[in-house]
């Protein structure tokens, strides 16, 4: 039942090093590395401004990760509220001093980057119910007392977010973060209770809805309602999916993308893009990396012997590949568009320092396996 | 720290691990969700989005053809095309329009209105789409764009193929193409399914007729587009195919030589083989510049013509309508024989004029021609003779003549602009007047004059059914109508002039009872041009080879009145309006005819001075390139034998 490693309180640098997850390093480095050629291609073949910043980013991040990976985790844990108290406050700041894009109101100016808040929330509300299961016994899980906090916890960001509007962050926020209740143990009869409440209300939440938002809903429904208007991404991003084929056109050769019938192809349909340049083979291969990352983020959870790094590794695993599978069921047309990036690929510097941090917790998680956290 | 040998700790992780093993079921079943609708999207369905891909990027803009040329009989081409220079700006190309504009206008030398018709032009469309400034340029104004084009961002000289007629000789029965307009679209299913802007259509004449098959068939040039429709990079050109061709039975040296001799006249000249029917001139003056429609006319160029005296786009050869006058004598004279009213021995004492319930009645010579027979009343054309004879025909009878001799119908199928005229009769008189006939009517028939209208194309083909010996011929212009192109004439003149047959083998249906009726009219009618006293004795050949037959016509345009009369008014000295039309109806040769002809002279005075004249110089000619155009015929291997 215990793991034959002996409990360490103190790591060596080497030590450190040495029980990097290798694997998981160069996965996320080789999705880096398409997501460059993918973001040339998205700019038709020009180092232009998305191509150069979309690079430096990686690069910056990536290091950040690494050097994340070697922070103790006992300094995550600590700091784990605090984490996430100043991003629910960088949340409110975006109410009163958000930049306006586009009809919402996601960005703060930070002089040297604009930081898109509900990105980094993403990770603030893993990290928080972490630590928050972490200390509570499992008998005590299901009690008034200790279900209280995460539903608050929860709602905070997930309202916020929302009526930025943000649905779809909003959205995986609140899956991730209910994921991660139900980990701890809360009882399944809670979340039917809340399905069931979800359902009595979403008639009155609907009508809260932006009409393009409705519009969406009822566009992912039946993409061939209005093939011009709403139904245009979807339909759109399939013919240049399924136009590429087995082998894809080449790289630099989707028409797709290249004479604009693609929308927002550097974002939230850089997947799309990429599938159409490299088919079918291309596809498989930025999936099983997807799905290679997320095994060993769950190798690393049920490696590391705190709760709270089990209970971190498995919620991001979780909320990562929800991320993933949000966004392709997106841009194959399962889903309908309620804008959610695709992880690393996507351009977006928010997005990507939220999973290069998330990733650098994880990968501390692998460091100290071993160290026990009070 | 943690109690790690706590019951709770181990029930703690083994509830984390076996919800994770859940959770890790179900994104396994996703994950191979995902995989499952990519190979549908990218495997199953692949050429489907190919198809729609392919849709998105490719589109085509069509391309004009060329349409066919048109020759003459001896392949003179009358309707060509030339390469035309346009000058093309694309706005999206230029940094500024505006400036562009200018600078063209400086070297075009255009008018502020037509740059502020541009700017108009391209607020009103996409920055892409280009627009053509000009679409005929000069060499010089072309090359001048030329040297300045390094200047010029966004504009671009094209080289085009537009219609161009080299002569204008023939403009009314060639016609002109022009612009579309919303009465060809509404009234031309096949343009319609073309769709190409900037496309001419026939408007009149041939280009009319054959328009459908003279247009050509629309080519298009494939270009990728992308989402906004703005063209990427040219794929592939196809130019199309170019019209059908058409060999018309015009000899375009008797048609010019008879339109400089209608030069300073307002008239028309028509010519046709009486055997088979072609069309060898057809000639309507003053003419105008057909190559003033291609590129669109100009409203001042437009008003002149169409408000100028002698109305040069009318086709008055076949849409101008005039009495027949003394012409319709042939076929009043000819009813009367197959009627049996009249022998051609009948007299008539001609004392210049007759009376009939209080209104006179004149003949034209004012001193009569005394004792007249049939022979000398054609000959001499007494009017008193065929008032006797038109009395006792009634006019239904002439009417019944005159249609079956081809007045009073079209004869140019498909030419839209060709008018019909009228053969009056009792119930048509009855019909469009809406009064009862009066007996003074018929004896103003019996001269030509009253209700007739007929055009010179149907006194043309009256001639011709005459001179052919009374058999019915369909005027044709070009070799590819099915209209008695079997003339595969083997037989003799003898088997010809064989009155057995109701419908001759070898031309169209008989018009006559007993074709002696038909000799001896014509015969009349050679005695008018070549025996003295004869109305055209004056325009007749001495040469046997040349020898015609013809008969005058003056058609009144205004009653004579007694006052006049007696004044023995000059027709030169009326107001030009005011005199009669002169006509003029002959075949030639007499011997062995060939050819019929009708010459109209609009206010020429008499049909002897200003039209036989005419008919005579052109008979010359027709007659001088007879061998040509039998050589020709021959070597298109149709029969001349006749």
């Amino acid at each position: 039942m215990f793991s034959p490693r002996s409990i360490q309180s103190n790591i060596t640098f080497a030590q450190k090093i040495f029980s990097l997850d290798y694997i998981l390093i160069f996965s996320i480095l080789f999705l880096g590395i398409i997501s460059m050629f993918a973001m040339y291609s998205s700019s038709t073949g020009q180092f232009d401004y998305y191509t150069k910043s979309h690079i430096s980013r990686f690069s910056v991040f990536f290091v950040l990760f690494l050097v994340l990976s070697l922070v103790d985790l006992r300094l995550w844990y600590q700091s784990s509220y605090i984490f996430y108290l100043l991003i629910l406050i960088l949340l409110v700041m975006v109410k009163y001093f958000g930049l306006s894009a586009s009809g919402s109101k996601r960005w703060l100016d930070l002089y040297f980057i604009n930081l898109q808040p509900s990105e980094l929330m993403k990770i603030g509300i893993i990290i928080f119910l972490a630590r928050y299961y972490h200390r509570i016994p499992a008998h005590e899980v299901n009690t008034f007392k200790y279900l209280l906090l995460p539903i608050f916890v929860l709602l905070g960001p997930v309202v916020l977010v929302m009526t930025q509007p943000d649905l779809g962050t909003a959205l995986l926020i609140g899956v991730s973060g209910v994921l991660i209740v139900w980990l701890g143990g809360v009882r399944l009869k809670f979340f039917t209770y809340l399905t069931l409440l979800f359902i009595a209300t979403a008639p009155i939440a609907i009508s809260f809805l932006k009409p393009y938002q409705k519009a969406r809903i009822l566009t992912f429904l039946n993409p061939d309602r209005d093939p011009l208007g709403a139904g245009y991404q979807i339909i759109q991003s399939k013919i240049a999916i399924g136009s590429g084929g087995i082998f894809g056109k080449g790289f630099l050769q989707g028409s797709q993308s290249y004479l604009d019938y693609l929308p927002e192809k550097h974002t939230d349909f850089i997947f799309t893009l990429f599938s159409e340049e490299f088919g079918f083979f291309g596809s498989m291969v930025v999936l099983l990396l997807y799905a290679l990352i997320t095994w060993r983020v769950i190798k690393i959870g049920e490696e590391t012997r705190s709760f709270f790094g089990k209970f971190y590794c498995y919620g991001f695993a979780s909320a990562f590949f929800i991320y993933v599978v949000v966004n392709m069921g997106m841009v194959l047309g399962l889903l309908p568009i309620v804008g959610a990036p695709l992880p690393i690929l996507s351009y977006g510097g928010s997005s990507m320092l939220a999973i290069m941090i998330g990733l650098g917790v994880v990968m501390s998680c692998k460091v100290y396996r071993d160290v026990p956290i009070n | 720290m943690i109690s790690f040998n706590s019951n709770e700790s181990f029930n703690k992780t083994r509830m984390i691990s076996r919800r994770m093993f859940v959770l890790g079921i179900g994104k396994a079943i996703v994950f191979f969700g995902i995989i499952g609708r990519l190979a549908s999207l990218q495997i199953t369905e692949s050429t489907k989005y190919k198809t729609l891909s392919d849709k998105n990027r490719f589109r085509e803009w069509k391309v004009a053809p060329e349409r066919g040329l048109i020759r003459d009989f001896f392949d003179n081409i009358i309707a060509s095309n030339e390469k035309v220079y346009q000058l093309h700006i694309t706005p999206e190309n230029s940094k500024d329009v505006d400036i562009l504009l200018n600078r063209i206008k400086n070297i075009l030398y255009l008018t502020d209105s037509r740059i502020n018709f541009l700017k108009r032009r391209i607020a009103k469309q996409k920055p892409w789409e280009p627009l053509i400034v000009s679409d005929n340029l000069s060499w010089t104004e072309f090359a001048r764009i030329n040297l300045f084009l390094h200047e010029l961002e966004g504009a671009e000289p094209i080289v085009s193929v537009a219609r161009v007629y080299p002569h204008q000789s023939v403009a009314h029965v060639v016609g002109y193409v022009s612009e579309v307009g919303p009465k060809d679209l509404a009234a031309k299913e096949y343009l319609r399914d073309m769709a190409v802007t900037g496309i001419a259509v026939g408007k009149t004449g041939m280009e009319q007729k054959f328009d459908q098959q003279i247009i050509g068939q629309v080519g298009y040039q494939r270009y990728e587009v992308n989402a906004f429709g703005k063209r990427i990079k040219q794929i592939a050109v196809n130019k199309g195919i170019q019209g059908q061709n058409y060999l018309t039975t015009l000899d375009f040296e008797v048609q010019k030589y008879a339109a400089e001799l209608m030069q300073d006249k307002s008239g028309a000249v028509c010519v046709m083989d009486i055997f088979d029917g072609d069309i060898i001139a057809l000639v309507s003056a003053p003419t105008f510049d057909p190559n003033k429609f291609v590129h669109g006319i100009d409203n001042k160029t437009w008003k002149e013509l169409t408000s100028h005296r002698d109305k040069p786009l009318i086709n008055k050869a076949i849409s101008g309508l005039y009495p027949p006058g003394s012409t319709i004598k042939t076929i009043v004279a000819l009813c009367a024989l197959e009627n049996d009213i009249a022998s051609t021995k009948m007299s008539v004492d001609c004392q210049t004029s007759i009376e009939l319930y209080g209104e006179k009645f004149h003949c034209w010579k004012k001193e009569g021609h005394r004792f007249t027979n049939m022979r000398k009343a054609i000959k001499e054309s007494c009017d008193i003779y065929f008032y006797e004879i038109a009395r006792k025909l009634g006019v239904d009878r002439i009417a019944a003549t005159a249609k079956s001799f081809g007045l009073g119908a079209y004869h140019l199928e498909g030419f839209k602009e060709e008018k019909k005229g009228v053969v009056p009769n009792t119930t048509w008189k009855k019909r469009f007047i809406g009064k009862n006939w009066y007996l003074g009517e018929t004896l103003h028939s019996g001269i030509g004059q009253g209700y007739f209208q007929t055009s010179p194309m149907q006194l043309c083909v009256m001639t011709a059914q005459l001179a052919n010996g009374g058999y019915e011929v369909k005027p044709r212009l070009t070799l590819d109508e099915n209209v008695n192109t079997g003339i595969k004439l083997t037989t003799d003149f003898e088997t010809f002039y064989d009155p057995i047959y109701e419908e001759h083998p070898l031309l169209g249906k008989r018009l006559f009872r007993n074709q002696e009726n038909i000799k001896f009219v014509k015969e009349a009618m050679f005695a008018s041009t070549n025996e003295p006293g004869g109305t055209s004795y004056s325009s007749r050949f001495n040469e046997k080879d040349y020898q015609y037959a013809g008969k005058t016509g003056t058609s009144q345009t205004k009653r004579i009145t007694q006052a006049q009369r007696e004044a023995d008014l000059e027709q030169t000295s009326l107001p030009y309006l005011d005199r009669d039309h002169a006509l003029f109806v002959a075949f030639a040769p007499y011997e062995n005819p060939r050819y019929a002809i009708s010459v109209l002279v609009e206010h020429g005075g008499s049909g002897s001075s200003a039209a036989a004249p005419v008919a005579k110089k052109v008979i010359g000619k027709l007659i001088e390139r007879h061998n040509l155009r039998m050589a020709k015929k021959n070597s298109l291997g149709l029969n001349t034998n006749v």
